[in-house]
């Protein structure tokens, strides 16, 4: 019980984190068409400049600046490159963002180095908020927590309330009907592509220093995220939302189970032998399976469904 | 263009060069060749096989897929695990003949990958290839008994059984046989783009409902092509073993894919040939730049970026770009121009170049322990003065050539006007 509790509030920690990641990745992709595989460098680069910055300034201000030099990073390149690209089609613009993460990896490495940074938790956050069945509950994670569902109001008071998230939805469903209206939409793009790398910025932040920082950090978490957009649904950030969730759920409890399909057979009294010519498919444990369940799903889901979960439009 | 009609000795003389070319790099004085260079053919063989597969798929097919070294990674395991057994059991199989098991494996998992990942196309299908690239990566460090874990498979070419009396220990004999086997592979892949499948799959690139209203069925062309991409990448990986005689877990991982989508694009994927070139410069960079420097992904990164934004036909469709201008017999004129851009060009270049091994050299190079040198000149990577320096170069030169450009856009401009008005232009 008490590891389920655990599990569940850590997964949620970290579902919460790939949804900011994956609510600015699916508004860009849902708006523009473009898969941007550079989202995930802009995690990565929220990470690496909040250490920078937390060196001089402290956490709470790179906490602040990290993710607006992010969006401003996002801006530029939407302007002077994915604007460029634009016209020679979506693939070009994919191609685009595949080669720039591909840079961003490579100057990240020669600026900060190889190895991970020593990019810490602030320590006015670094103590046991309270227990749970004996386990403690860090307060870093409440705090993230509490972070990722205030930026999931904000984009979603954003969305509804305001007059440019109503453009921004309808982008979204009809982006020729809303350009046919007269609206900038190149405008509404370079904002929405500039807010969603702040928020991926600011996920990189607050992930940073939860998970490590390294260069590798983008590769590992970019197709993730990819998974969670795809398979929440083009056009539907609540999609993406129980998406995000259903990951980090998955992936936390896939850590913790440790029991393999062999085991579960022995429960019906069938005993899994080494001879047997399934056997190391049968005896591999779940943990071992839980990094490739994200892509079992992303596949299983654009073959029987290509929308993806609650999308509206094929991907 | 028909491949009839295409000449023949172009084909000659490509494979006289192959043939020719390690023995320009022999070494008189040892006597033997330099293992280095012939490694170095080797792998451009190994590409130019691979990248030409992956370009039936993303140039013909118009299927960009993040996931193709698996059938290349799976083809190899396949060779390795042939190789084990032939040499297990003791039987005359000739050696020259492995790569096919590669072959005939991807052309398997062909099957299987194609039929899940071809019912979609465009941005689903790179989702699905990318996802499917994950999952057997994963899978190769997961499953010992096929995949042999992070060891990998390794084995013996040297079994003794040929067709000509080969045994290839040597690497040069090895190279040969990529070449004969890439020279096969290049003019099935060449005919194929001929056949009725490969003209189906242009035309479902180009436009896929109207090749559904014609009576084809795009799918299935998707998976045809598909299946068939894998074939050869798997021949490449075949091939890919019996040069290192080892495979691992790299080879079906991402940035092997990579590799064989930057070199097909870089090089060109709108005709059939570009992918050579890209696996020549690929290959080059890889091999020839990381000697001289650390950043070398970054180059090939900014490489494929600036062809992206400004060269979407790749180096070939830059050069058959000229082909009207040529054709009115107006070339000449250009040389001027092309001067004038590719100095400035030069002067950005050697700029950037210096600040990237700036950088490189205080997080990396320094750690070895290296002394930061320019055209033999000792510079403090430490001190301001070569950053500010590399960045104003890099400013300047940039300046340089945008202005520098706009008069090599009108000249251009003027050319194709007057080659239109000549009809070179067809």
């Amino acid at each position: 019980m008490e590891v389920f509790f655990v599990s569940l509030l850590n997964g949620l920690v970290y579902g919460m984190l790939l949804f900011m990641l994956a609510s600015g990745l699916t508004l860009i992709f849902s708006m523009m068409g473009v898969l941007n595989f550079a989202h995930a460098s802009a995690y990565m680069l929220g990470a690496y400049f909040a250490y920078t910055l937390s060196l001089y300034v402290g956490f709470w201000w790179a906490l602040l600046f990290a993710p607006v030099l992010c969006g401003l990073f996002g801006a530029g390149i939407e302007m002077y490159g994915l604007r460029r690209v634009h016209k020679n089609g979506h693939v070009a613009e994919l191609l685009f963002t595949f080669g720039l993460a591909l840079i961003i990896e490579k100057c990240v490495q020669m600026t900060w180095g190889l190895l991970p940074v020593p990019y810490r938790i602030p320590p006015t956050l670094d103590f046991a908020l309270f227990d749970i069945y004996g386990t403690q509950f860090h307060a870093y994670r409440v705090f993230m927590l509490v972070i990722s569902a205030a930026m999931f109001a904000a984009i979603w008071l954003a969305l509804t309330r305001t007059r440019v998230g109503l453009i921004i939805q309808a982008s979204l469903t009809h982006p020729e009907m809303v350009r046919s209206l007269g609206h900038d939409v190149p405008k509404v793009f370079t904002l929405v592509f500039a807010s969603g790398t702040a928020l991926a910025g600011l996920a990189g932040v607050i992930g940073g220093n939860y998970h490590t920082t390294d260069p590798a950090m983008a590769f590992t978490m970019g197709p993730i995220v990819f998974v969670v957009v795809v398979f929440g649904g083009l056009g539907s950030l609540l999609g993406c939302f129980i998406a995000s969730l259903l990951m980090g759920l998955l992936q936390t409890f896939a850590v913790v189970l440790d029991y393999s399909t062999a085991d579960l057979l022995k429960q019906f009294g069938m005993v899994v032998s080494s001879t047997h010519p399934m056997a190391e498919l049968l005896n591999v444990p779940i943990p071992r399976i839980g990094a490739l369940l994200p892509y079992i799903l992303l596949v299983l889901i654009l073959f029987f469904r290509p929308r993806g979960l609650m999308g509206t439009r094929d991907t | 263009m028909n491949i009839t009609q295409e000449r023949r000795w172009y084909w000659m003389v490509a494979l006289a060069i192959a043939i020719a070319l390690p023995w320009c790099f022999y070494n008189f004085a040892a006597g033997k060749q330099s293992g280095f260079s012939v490694t170095l053919l080797s792998e451009i063989g190994l590409l130019i096989i691979f990248a030409l597969s992956f370009n039936m798929q993303f140039g013909q097919a118009g299927l960009l897929s993040f996931g193709h070294a698996i059938l290349f990674g799976l083809g190899g395991y396949c060779t390795a695990h042939a190789l084990n057994a032939v040499k297990a059991a003791d039987l005359w199989f000739p050696i020259e003949l492995i790569p096919l098991a590669g072959g005939l494996g991807g052309l398997g998992f062909g099957l299987i990958f194609g039929y899940l990942s071809t019912k979609q196309r465009a941005t689903a299908f790179a989702m699905i290839t990318m996802g499917l690239g994950e999952l057997v990566t994963a899978a190769a460090l997961m499953f010992i008994g096929f995949f042999g874990g992070e060891g990998g498979v390794s084995t013996d070419r040297v079994i003794g059984s040929s067709l000509i009396g080969m045994d290839y220990a040597s690497p040069i004999q090895v190279y040969y046989l990529i070449v004969a086997w890439g020279f096969i592979c290049i003019y099935l892949m060449r005919l194929q783009t001929q056949t009725p499948l490969g003209r189906m799959a242009n035309a479902q690139r180009d436009n896929f409902e109207r090749t559904q209203f014609v009576g084809y069925d795009p799918k299935l062309i998707r998976f045809y092509q598909f299946v068939l991409s894998g074939f050869f990448a798997g021949i490449a990986g075949g091939l890919f073993v019996m040069l290192h005689e080892i495979v691992t877990f790299d080879a079906v991982a991402a940035q092997k894919s990579a590799s064989a989508l930057l070199a097909s694009y870089i090089g060109g994927v709108g005709g059939f040939f570009g992918p050579i070139v890209g696996a020549i410069v690929v290959v080059l960079m890889q091999s020839g730049v990381s000697l001289l420097s650390s950043a070398w992904l970054l180059y090939l990164g900014t490489l494929f970026v600036m062809m992206v934004m400004f060269a979407p036909g790749g180096i070939t469709g830059l050069l058959t770009m000229h082909k009207p201008i040529a054709r009115i017999g107006r070339l000449g004129d250009l040389v001027v121009p092309y001067l004038r851009i590719l100095v400035p060009a030069a002067v950005s270049l050697a700029g950037f170049v210096l600040l990237v091994e700036l950088a490189s050299f205080t997080t990396i190079g320094a750690s070895q322990g290296k002394e930061f040198k320019v055209i033999g000149f000792a510079l403090d990577a430490g001190s301001p003065v070569p950053w500010i320096c590399g960045a104003a170069i890099l400013i300047i030169g940039g300046f340089w050539l945008k202005r520098a450009s706009r008069g090599f856009a009108s000249t251009w401009n003027a050319l194709m006007e007057q080659a239109k008005r000549e009809g070179g232009v067809r």
